[in-house]
């Protein structure tokens, strides 16, 4: 197995940087929708997950929003209903690493859920710059990176997914 | 007492790939232990090396937030639905 892939829509990667340059020099937060339940495209033997879409949230933790963000379990079902009416499922999380690296912390590792991809932008100065996913593995001490790929448009995700259909039903 | 405990999607993993997990529990307490015996692995994502509840699991029982009423020791009755929440936190450093 190699590294995992995390395949996201141009538009929903353009708009997690956007997310952060709009609330530096605070951590922006938000869920990743897509999938992840077999019908994502696979390469080989690795499965890949797919980021259609954002719900990109208020970073619930004004006491120290620098370094730190929360999303309330409220938030969190209200993104996952969200999913639920575009057919998706929530995926993952992202938010940004003002004036820090796109390296998860100790603190990050520490709060994580295993499963869900946890996507780092980090923004310096206000710019943004790289962007990172992780994954908590099973032993909640280490974690893996995924690689993440962009796809022009859901469009063309869209394209991509109905092309391989066609393959699969075929073959 | 008959209880469904739903399992968030990030720890179905651990659960068989379930999304709900019936056990016979009285509390919340014996709800979550029931689903952790049937489930070990769904242990140390839920619970502290301590045994408590993990910050950012939350529990609720119907759609009562556990916290506002008895936690752990909160009673359950026959046909009540118990839900594991995630809440999601982090940050850029120490």
């Amino acid at each position: 197995m190699g590294e995992r892939i995390l395949l996201i829509a141009k538009d929903a990667e353009a708009r997690i940087r956007a997310h952060g340059v709009e609330t530096y020099p605070h951590e922006c937060c938000g869920a990743l929708l897509g999938k992840d339940d077999g019908t994502a495209i696979s390469t080989g033997d690795q499965p890949v997950r797919e980021v259609w879409s954002l719900f990109p949230l208020v970073n619930r933790r004004d006491d120290s929003p620098r370094n730190r963000f929360s999303v309330t379990s409220e938030d969190v079902l209200a993104a996952e209903k969200a999913a639920k009416e575009q057919g998706l499922e929530v995926v993952g999380w992202y938010h940004s690493h003002p004036d820090h690296p796109a390296r998860p912390s100790e603190y990050d590792r520490d709060h994580a859920w295993p499963w869900y991809s946890y996507i780092i932008v980090s923004v310096a100065e206000g710019k943004p710059e790289l962007m990172t996913s992780w994954r908590l593995n099973d032993d909640r001490a280490s974690y893996e990176t995924e690689s993440i790929q962009i796809h022009p448009s859901e469009a063309e995700m869209e394209a991509l997914r109905t092309e391989i259909d066609r393959k699969r039903a075929g073959a | 007492m008959a209880v469904k405990v739903m399992i968030p999607t990030p720890l179905r993993v651990y659960a068989a790939k379930k999304d709900s997990v019936d056990v016979s529990a009285r509390t919340v307490g014996e709800a979550l232990g029931g689903l952790t015996t049937a489930y070990s692995e769904l242990r140390k994502h839920l619970f502290t090396e301590e045994g408590k509840l993990r910050s950012f699991v939350n529990v609720y029982v119907n759609d009562e937030d556990i916290r506002y009423l008895a936690k752990e020791n909160t009673p359950t009755k026959d046909g009540d639905v118990v839900s594991i929440v995630p809440s999601i936190a982090g940050g850029c450093c120490l």
